[in-house]
C-alpha cells in the first residue's frame, strides 16, 4: 500500500542539512534528505539514519546520545540544540534545517572547530586551588549541602558550546572568553574549598572577561543543563566589583 | 563569509539583533537605557529651573500640552519596559539559598517589584501632597 | 611533520587516561606525557556513569567487606590480590578526587555521603547526585589542565601500535581535522580506551566504545582476558538503551513484572520487605542483588510471559513512585530527566519501563596488578583492561573506582619503565607511519567499489553477537557467532567507503572501529565457546553449573592467523576460598 500525504507518519522527515567539504568546495550548500518518520526519533537519530542508510559522507560529532557528553550540538532551525535531546516530532512534518553551531568556524559539514574554547578554558584556572591545603591522609574537606548547592549548577556544564553559539558578543568578537569558561571560573570561585578567586581575577575581570558580557542572556536560555552562565557572569561582576570597592575603602584588607 | 585555514567562517551581519526575539529584547533594553538617562537629565534640569523660579507651577504649565502628554506616555512606556526587563533579570545576580534549597527566583524579582512600587508611591506622595 | 616523541603516551582521555596523565605530571614531572584520544577528553564515556564510585570511608564498613562483596559478586573469578589493591587504595583515590574539587554529595555536617548499591553489604558508594561519572571526568579533565606538561592530541584516531624489539615504540594515528597520518613515539604506552559495548546492538555505551585499545593490544600479541564476561545491566530504557542507574534501586526503587509483582523474590534473591519498612532497601537482597542475576531473572520472566509487551520489545517496570518527588529530584534527578525526555514517563507518578541492556566488559587486555601487560612497556587501565577485579560479574560502582586506582598504578609502572627503557626507534616509526598512510590512501581510493557498507556490516556483527553470545548462550549459538564473525571479517576486506575526503572522515574511522569490533567480537565468541560452565554473566544453557575444577581460571584469547587460541591462567586466591554465591540470606 502506497503511503499517502494525508496519513500521519507516512510523510517523510525532510532534513535540510548544511554541507561543506573543505577538500572539494569553497562554499557550503544545503542538501535535502528525506527519511522515514519515527515518532521517537531525535534529530541525531535522523542524522544517523542518513549516515547509515543514505549518505555515509555526512560528517557530524556524537557519542553518548543521552545529553551528557556534549558532542552533538548543532543549529536546528536556527536554534542551538543538543540534537540528541530534540525530537523530530517537534518540527515534523515541516522541514528541519540543520547547520553547524553558529559563531564557530566550520571544519566540515556539521563539525565545528572549537579549539578556541579549548585554548581559553585553561586560562581561567578551572580547577580547585584549596584555600587550606592538606594531605589526602587527613581526609576530605568538609562542605555542607548548602555550600555545595551554592556552586553546584555552575559545575553542570558539559562544554557543549551551545552558549557560545547563542552569544552575539562572542559572535561579533571571538576574543571574548565566553559564557562556559567564565561560568566555570565562577563555579570554582564559589566553591567553599577554593582560595584562588584573586588569582582568577587577571583573566576573568580582563577586558575579554566578564565586563565584555552585555547580558543578552541567550546563553542561559539555550543551556541544556540549566547551568545559567549569564547568571554566573553577573554574579562574578557583582562579586569582583564588591571586592574592588572593599579594597578601595580598606586598603590592605584581605580580600 | 570566508574560507580561513580550510574552515568556513560565518560573520555576523550588522542586523544580527533582528535574528531572534531574545536579541531584539536585549537591544531594546539597551536602547531604552538611553531614554532613561535622557529623561533623568531632563528632569534634573527642569527641577533645577523650578528651584530658581521657586515653584513647580511653571514646570507643570510647560508640560501641560498634548505634545508633553504624548512624550510622557512614550517615556513612561519605555521606562516601564526597561524597569520590568531589568527587574526580571535581578534573580540571576541575586541567588539566595535557604539551606541547600534555592529561594524561588520569582520571590527575588517580586521583592524588587515591591520596592519599586513603594518608592514610586513615596515619590508620588512627596510630589502630589 | 616530524615524529614527536614522548616518554609516555596514553591512548584514551577518559577517567583512567586522565588519572594516569595527572599521576605522571604530578609524581614524575621529569617524564614527558601525552594523551591521544579520538574525541575531546570530556566526551569520553566515563561522563555517562551515573550512580557512583565505591570506597570504604564510614566507620560501619571495612576493606575486607568491600573485598568480599567484590569477590563473591565476581563469582570468585576476580583475582583476589587485585581486589585487595582496589579496595585498599580506593579511599585515598576518592579523597584525592575530593581535593581536586569533585562535587560529592554531602551529609548535613559536610562529610561525603554514601549510598547503597547492588551486591554491596554496606552503603559505600560515593556519589555526586546521579551524575557521578560526569563530575569525576570533568574534575579530572579540569585538573589535568593545571599541568602544562601534559600534551594532548585531541581528535586523533590511533590506527596501530608500533612494536619493535619486543616493546612498543609508539603509535600511528590519523589527525581527524586534516586527515594526515602521523607517528607518535613513546617509550611506554598506556591503553585507556574503555569498553566495547558497541559490538552489541542494544547498549548503554556511547558510540565511541568500540574496543579500540583491546584490538590494538590483541593485534600486538597481547591476550584478551575473560572476554566471555559481558555485563547486561538490568535497567536500560527500551528503544534507546539509555541507562537508568542502579542508584534508583539504591534509593529504594523496585522492579515489578506485568502483574505488579516483585518477581526477583522468585530467583533466589531473598524476600521483599514492605516499602515502608525502615530496612528497605535491604542490601545484597532483591533489587540490590548483583546485575548478572537481575538480568537473568528478566530473561526468565520474559520466557514465562510475565514481562510487558512494548513497541521496543519486552520490559518490566522500575517503580520509584513511593520515593516521593523530593528524594527523586535531590538524589536521582537525572533519572527523572532521562525518563521524562526519552520515554515520556515522570517517575514521580509512574513506573519507568526498563529492560536488560549491554553495559560493561568485565574482560579486556590482560594486565597484572601493576597494570602491566605481557608486552613490556605496554600498560592498560580502566574498562579496556582486565586486572581482574571484576571476574565474572562487576558490582556497580566498582568501575569508577577501578579506573582511578589502576589508572594511577599504570602511570606509576610506566614511569618506572621509561627510566630504564632505551630510546625509541624513529626509523621504525617512520616506516610504520608510511605503511599506515599507504593503507589509508589505498583504502580511500579503491573503497568505493566494495560490496558492503560499514553500517551494514556493523549491524550484522551486532545481531550475530546478541543472538550467539547474549545473556544465555550454548555451544551451537556460540559456534554460529564464531562462524558469523569469521565470515564478516572476510566481507570486511571489501567494505565500501564512499567518503574520500581527508577532513573529519567519520566513515573511515567507523570502518577502523568496525575492524576493531570484529577482533573484539571474535575474542568474545571464542572465549565463550571454550568456557563450558556457567559463572556470573556467562550462562551456558548447555553447562548450567559453575565448574571450579576446570574453570577457576581466566581465559586468555590470543590472536592467530586463523581462529584465536584460548589459554587459561589460574585465578589468584588469597583469603576467600570459592564459596556459594548467596544473596538475600546472608
Amino acid at each position: 500500500m502506497a503511503p499517502t500525504d494525508t496519513d500521519p507518519g507516512t510523510r517523510p522527515v525532510v532534513l535540510d542539512v548544511f554541507r561543506f567539504l573543505p577538500d572539494a568546495e569553497t562554499e557550503p550548500r544545503f542538501q535535502r534528505y528525506e527519511i522515514p518518520y519515527q515518532d521517537d526519533h531525535v534529530v541525531l537519530d535522523a542524522l544517523n539514519h542518513v549516515k547509515n542508510e543514505v549518505d555515509a559522507t555526512l560528517s557530524f560529532r556524537w557519542a553518548c546520545r543521552m545529553g551528557v557528553c556534549g558532542s552533538c550540538g548543532m543549529m536546528v532551525n536556527g536554534e542551538p540544540r543538543l540534537t540528541c535531546e530534540v525530537f523530530v516530532s517537534e518540527y515534523y512534518p515541516e522541514p528541519i534545517r540543520i547547520e553547524p553551531l553558529a559563531h564557530f568556524p566550520v571544519a566540515r559539514d556539521l563539525v565545528i572547530n572549537m579549539e578556541d574554547f579549548m585554548e581559553k578554558l585553561p586560562t581561567v584556572t578551572p580547577w580547585l586551588v584549596p584555600a587550606d591545603p592538606k594531605p589526602v591522609e587527613e581526609g576530605e574537606f568538609l562542605q555542607s549541602p548548602a555550600q555545595l548547592a551554592a556552586y553546584k549548577r555552575f559545575s553542570m556544564c558539559i562544554n557543549c558550546m551551545l552558549c557560545y553559539s547563542a552569544c552575539p558578543v562572542y559572535g561579533l568578537d571571538d576574543t571574548f572568553m565566553g559564557p562556559a569558561a567564565l561560568a566555570l571560573a565562577q563555579r570554582y570561585n564559589m566553591d567553599s574549598r577554593d582560595g584562588a578567586k584573586a588569582e582568577r581575577a587577571n583573566v576573568v575581570t580582563s577586558h575579554e572577561g566578564i565586563w565584555e558580557c552585555t547580558y543578552v542572556g541567550d546563553c542561559t536560555r539555550v543551556c541544556p543543563k540549566e547551568v545559567d552562565p549569564a547568571g554566573a557572569i553577573q554574579m562574578a561582576k557583582l562579586s569582583y566589583a564588591t571586592d574592588w570597592v572593599k579594597s578601595m575603602l580598606l586598603p590592605g584588607a584581605n580580600r | 563569509m570566508a574560507l580561513i585555514d580550510r574552515h568556513y567562517v560565518r560573520k555576523l551581519p550588522a542586523t544580527w539583533w533582528l535574528r531572534k526575539p531574545t536579541y531584539l529584547v536585549f537591544m531594546l533594553r539597551e536602547l531604552t537605557s538611553v531614554f532613561v538617562v535622557a529623561y533623568a537629565v531632563f528632569l534634573m534640569v527642569m527641577i533645577g529651573r523650578a528651584d530658581e523660579a521657586g515653584s513647580f507651577a511653571g514646570l507643570f504649565d510647560a508640560l501641560d500640552s498634548p505634545l508633553g502628554l504624548v512624550v510622557h506616555l512614550i517615556v513612561l512606556a519605555v521606562l516601564l519596559f526597561h524597569t520590568i526587563t531589568w527587574i526580571n533579570l535581578t534573580p540571576k545576580v541575586v541567588v539566595l539559598f535557604r539551606d541547600d534549597e534555592q529561594v524561588d527566583p520569582r520571590l527575588v524579582a517580586g521583592a524588587n517589584y515591591v520596592g519599586w512600587v513603594v518608592a514610586s508611591v513615596v515619590v508620588a506622595w512627596l510630589v502630589l501632597r | 611533520m616530524d615524529v614527536p616523541v614522548h616518554d609516555v603516551l596514553i591512548v584514551g582521555g577518559g577517567g583512567a587516561g586522565l588519572r594516569a596523565a595527572i599521576a605522571i605530571a604530578e609524581e614524575n614531572p621529569e617524564i614527558t606525557v601525552a594523551v591521544i584520544s579520538k574525541v575531546y577528553p570530556m566526551r569520553s564515556h566515563t561522563v555517562a556513569a551515573e550512580g557512583g564510585a565505591a570506597a570504604v570511608i564510614k566507620g560501619n564498613d571495612s576493606l575486607d567487606d568491600h573485598a568480599y562483596d567484590t569477590i563473591s559478586g565476581s563469582d570468585w573469578l576476580a583475582d583476589q590480590d587485585a581486589v585487595e589493591v582496589l579496595v585498599s587504595e580506593a579511599p585515598g583515590e576518592m579523597i584525592q578526587m575530593e581535593h581536586w574539587g569533585c562535587p560529592w554529595s554531602r551529609e548535613p555536617e559536610g562529610e561525603v555521603a554514601v549510598r547503597p548499591f547492588g551486591g554491596m553489604q554496606t552503603e559505600r558508594t560515593w556519589y555526586a547526585a546521579d551524575k557521578t561519572g560526569f563530575h569525576m571526568l570533568h574534575t579530572l579533565f579540569q585538573t589535568s589542565l593545571k599541568f602544562d606538561s601534559i600534551v594532548r592530541y585531541d581528535e586523533w584516531f590511533v590506527t596501530g601500535l608500533v612494536v619493535e624489539d619486543g616493546r612498543p615504540q609508539g603509535v600511528t594515528a590519523i589527525e581527524l581535522k586534516s586527515g594526515e597520518v602521523h607517528a607518535i613515539g613513546a617509550k611506554a604506552v598506556i591503553l585507556c580506551t574503555g569498553g566495547a559495548g558497541r559490538v552489541y546492538p542494544f547498549t548503554t555505551n556511547s558510540a565511541i566504545k568500540t574496543g579500540d585499545g583491546m584490538a590494538l593490544a590483541y593485534r600486538a600479541g597481547v591476550p584478551l582476558k575473560d572476554m566471555e564476561f559481558v555485563q547486561y545491566h538490568p535497567t536500560g530504557l527500551p528503544g534507546t538503551g539509555i541507562l537508568i542507574t542502579e542508584a534508583a534501586r539504591g534509593e529504594g526503587g523496585i522492579l515489578v513484572n506485568r502483574d505488579g509483582y516483585r518477581y526477583l523474590q522468585d530467583y533466589d534473591l531473598g524476600e521483599p520487605l514492605d516499602l515502608d519498612d525502615p530496612l528497605h532497601p535491604q542490601k545484597r537482597t532483591m533489587e540490590l542483588g548483583p546485575r548478572d542475576r537481575l538480568s537473568q531473572a528478566f530473561i526468565h520472566e520474559r520466557a514465562q510471559g510475565r514481562t510487558i509487551d512494548g513497541p521496543h520489545g519486552d520490559y518490566v517496570n522500575l517503580d520509584l513512585t513511593h520515593l516521593g518527588e523530593r528524594t527523586i529530584t535531590r538524589k536521582i534527578p537525572m533519572v527523572r530527566e532521562l525518563a521524562v525526555r526519552y520515554v515520556g514517563v515522570d517517575p514521580v507518578t509512574e513506573p519507568i519501563p526498563v529492560r536488560t541492556v549491554v553495559h560493561y566488559m568485565m574482560g579486556g587486555i590482560d594486565t597484572d596488578v601493576e597494570a602491566r601487560t605481557l608486552l613490556p612497556g605496554l600498560f592498560a587501565a580502566g574498562e579496556c583492561a582486565c586486572v581482574s577485579v571484576n571476574g565474572a560479574n562487576r558490582l556497580g560502582s566498582n568501575s569508577l573506582t577501578e579506573l582511578l586506582v589502576y589508572g594511577r598504578r599504570a602511570a606509576r609502572s610506566a614511569a618506572q619503565f621509561v627510566g630504564e627503557a632505551p630510546d625509541v626507534s624513529l626509523a621504525t616509526l617512520r616506516t610504520e607511519q608510511e605503511a599506515a598512510r599507504q593503507r589509508i590512501s589505498d583504502w580511500l581510493s579503491t573503497g568505493s567499489s566494495g560490496d558492503d557498507t560499514v553500517a551494514g556490516l556493523r549491524s550484522i556483527l551486532n545481531d550475530t553477537l546478541e543472538e550467539g553470545a547474549g545473556i544465555f548462550r550454548d555451544e551451537s549459538s556460540l559456534q554460529r557467532a564464531c562462524d558469523g564473525i569469521r565470515d564478516l571479517k572476510q566481507r570486511f576486506e571489501k567494505v565500501r567507503l564512499t567518503d574520500t575526503s581527508a577532513t573529519f572522515n567519520y566513515e573511515l574511522t567507523a570502518a577502523l572501529e568496525l575492524e576493531n569490533m570484529l577482533d573484539v567480537g571474535e575474542a568474545i565468541a571464542h572465549s565463550a565457546l571454550a568456557r563450558t560452565e556457567s559463572r556470573g554473566s556467562h550462562q551456558r544453557t548447555d553447562h548450567p553449573e559453575r565448574d571450579d575444577e576446570r574453570f577457576l581460571n581466566h581465559s586468555l584469547a590470543y590472536q592467530t592467523d586463523r581462529e584465536p587460541r584460548i589459554d587459561y591462567r589460574d585465578v589468584v586466591i588469597t583469603r576467600w576460598p570459592p564459596g556459594k554465591r548467596t544473596y538475600g540470606t546472608d
